[in-house]
């Protein structure tokens, strides 16, 4: 039992601390460096440690949040100051929660016993990352409520009509996806990505389901509620939308939910369409090359292999959304509402049918 | 689950389920609401109906209850001077709940409910799909085209021209 429970733990703090948020660290870099490229100026190179400016942004990397963390934190008057120090908070858990399904490896043997690199072995994991995405809104409806401003209230009303709209598409684009894999458990799922189509083509996701993708990817875009869906905040507007009133390290948190929401929808593209941790010809015991010729990998490495894939989708489909974020210009209100019942449901509705048409034909679920 | 954590859980629910009807503001009414709700999932996962619980928190927790804040925040309601509570309907409520739960008391002391280890796939979505898709098929259907008349019915409102 107190093995179990060592266990457990050790995957938590892998999953979060070692991969989680190092990606979302990765994610600020990008932030600073990918937009001062596209940008066509330098970017953050000023903050320096001892009179080393190292790579500049590493610097500010440090800087950022030691700054956020000792500045005064300002409750403003009139504030309904419960809401308004448990708003943060509520809006970066379940963010944070929604990763206990994501599987970053298949299984590694240690000292005689199997361990599943999933922290939850849940069967039906797509609805739990679908509940957790889904009370991720509550963080900015009740900051936005909580905070006594026009600017807030107007950005938390904005925010939760817009997540509702776009968890229906998302919603609609699991569905696909789990008709397709004929199973409701992430980790299933990754495993079933491990075959090989024709002898070359790996059995992702992606090709079999490119409008769920790309649904997925952009009402999960929209839900992270960043550039060209940042409505909830839009500066030109709405001052800062609903985190206007907050300062110091709860201003942290909302940011922070931000970018651990954005590295979750990069988690759920690539364990649903980029074939997870899979690393293709990479089996339980080790390479098969195409041709027959077979390399053994002791478990351990195997596992690392496939951990270190994981990363670097996460890290790639990241680095896309903030590519995304810095290349296009705001939605208006009105487009943004179209786009997501106009656009994508009809969109997720017809790829439904016709994946369950496909499924039909081919004869049971499971592609 | 044991008997120790579904009483705190029960004892939360309820706790949660009285900040619904007696808090003075709508918001955080609301926020008891998801309380309940969400306690109320964890019970059916304890029941190991885990498709159940997780349903209940995407469609009342994630979707329902932030409609409601969404009408509260944008009527801007303030907060009530006193809770709601007219003397009639407190009684009528009373009435009512003891009621409903004398009805309970004696439909199972009639015909207690079966014990016993689970049956193989309790609660797995296969069951529960293949029972929606066979047994259960009318009435399902019939509550799909409930769910429609209500789309259609908030559209046709939506739709209406003021004079």
């Amino acid at each position: 039992m107190g093995v179990e429970i060592a266990i457990a733990a050790g995957k938590v703090v892998f999953l979060l601390l070692v991969l989680v948020l190092q990606v979302v660290a990765m994610g600020v870099f990008f932030e600073r460096k990918v937009s001062a490229v596209i940008q066509d100026r330098v970017g953050a190179n000023r903050a320096s440690i001892f009179g080393f400016a190292g790579l500049g942004v590493v610097n500010t990397l440090i800087a950022d949040p030691v700054k956020f963390l000792l500045k005064e934190d300002i409750v403003p008057a009139g504030v309904d100051r419960r809401l308004h120090f448990w708003a943060p908070i509520m809006g970066l858990i379940p963010a944070l929660v929604a990763f206990a399904v994501i599987p970053f490896g298949d299984v590694v043997e240690i000292a005689g016993r199997t361990i599943e690199l999933q922290v939850a072995k849940l069967d039906v994991g797509v609805l739990f990352v679908l509940a957790m995405a889904s009370l991720g809104v509550y963080g900015v409806v009740l900051g936005g409520w909580a905070s006594n401003s026009r600017w807030s209230l107007l950005g938390g009303i904005r925010g939760s009509a817009q997540m509702i709209s776009y968890e229906i598409a998302m919603g609609l684009a699991l569905v696909s996806v789990v008709l397709t894999y004929g199973n409701l458990d992430l980790q299933e799922m990754v495993r079933q990505q491990g075959a090989l189509v024709w002898g070359w083509l790996p059995a992702w996701g992606i090709f079999y389901q490119p409008i769920g993708m790309i649904v997925l990817l952009v009402a999960g875009i929209a839900e992270s509620k960043r550039i060209p869906f940042d409505l909830p905040e839009s500066e030109s507007e709405l001052v800062s939308g609903y985190f206007t009133e907050y300062s110091g390290a709860k201003h942290l948190m909302f940011m922070m939910a931000d970018f651990v929401e954005i590295v979750l929808i990069a988690a759920l593209v690539t364990t649903f369409f980029l074939g997870g941790w899979q690393v293709p010809g990479l089996g339980r015991t080790g390479f098969d090359f195409p041709g027959g010729t077979h390399v053994a990998l002791p478990s351990i490495a195997i596992a690392l292999l496939q951990i270190t894939a994981f990363g670097v989708k996460l890290v790639v489909m990241t680095l896309f959304q903030i590519i995304v974020r810095w290349t296009l210009p705001r939605f208006r209100y009105d487009q943004l509402m179209a786009l997501g019942w106009k656009g994508l449901l009809p969109l997720a509705l017809a790829n439904v049918m016709l994946t369950a048409a496909f499924v039909l034909w081919l004869g049971g679920a499971g592609a | 689950m044991s008997a120790l954590l579904f009483l705190a859980v029960a004892a939360l629910t309820i706790a949660s389920a009285l900040v619904v009807i007696l808090h003075k503001s709508p918001v955080y009414s609301a926020l008891g609401l998801v309380g309940t709700l969400a306690l109320i999932a964890m019970l059916f996962l304890g029941l190991d109906a885990q498709i159940v619980g997780f349903l209940q928190i995407i469609v009342y927790a994630g979707a329902i209850v932030v409609l409601f804040l969404f009408v509260i925040m944008l009527l801007n309601l303030q907060e009530e001077p006193e809770a709601f509570a007219p003397s009639a309907l407190v009684a009528f409520g009373l009435a009512g709940g003891i009621g409903l739960a004398a009805i309970v008391a004696i439909g199972l002391a009639r015909a207690p409910l079966p014990t016993g280890p689970l049956r193989d796939r309790f609660g797995t979505t296969e069951l529960l799909a293949e029972r929606l898709f066979t047994t259960y098929l009318l009435p399902f259907e019939l509550t799909s085209i409930l769910l429609l008349v209500a789309i259609i019915g908030a559209v046709v409102l939506g739709k209406k021209k003021l004079p």
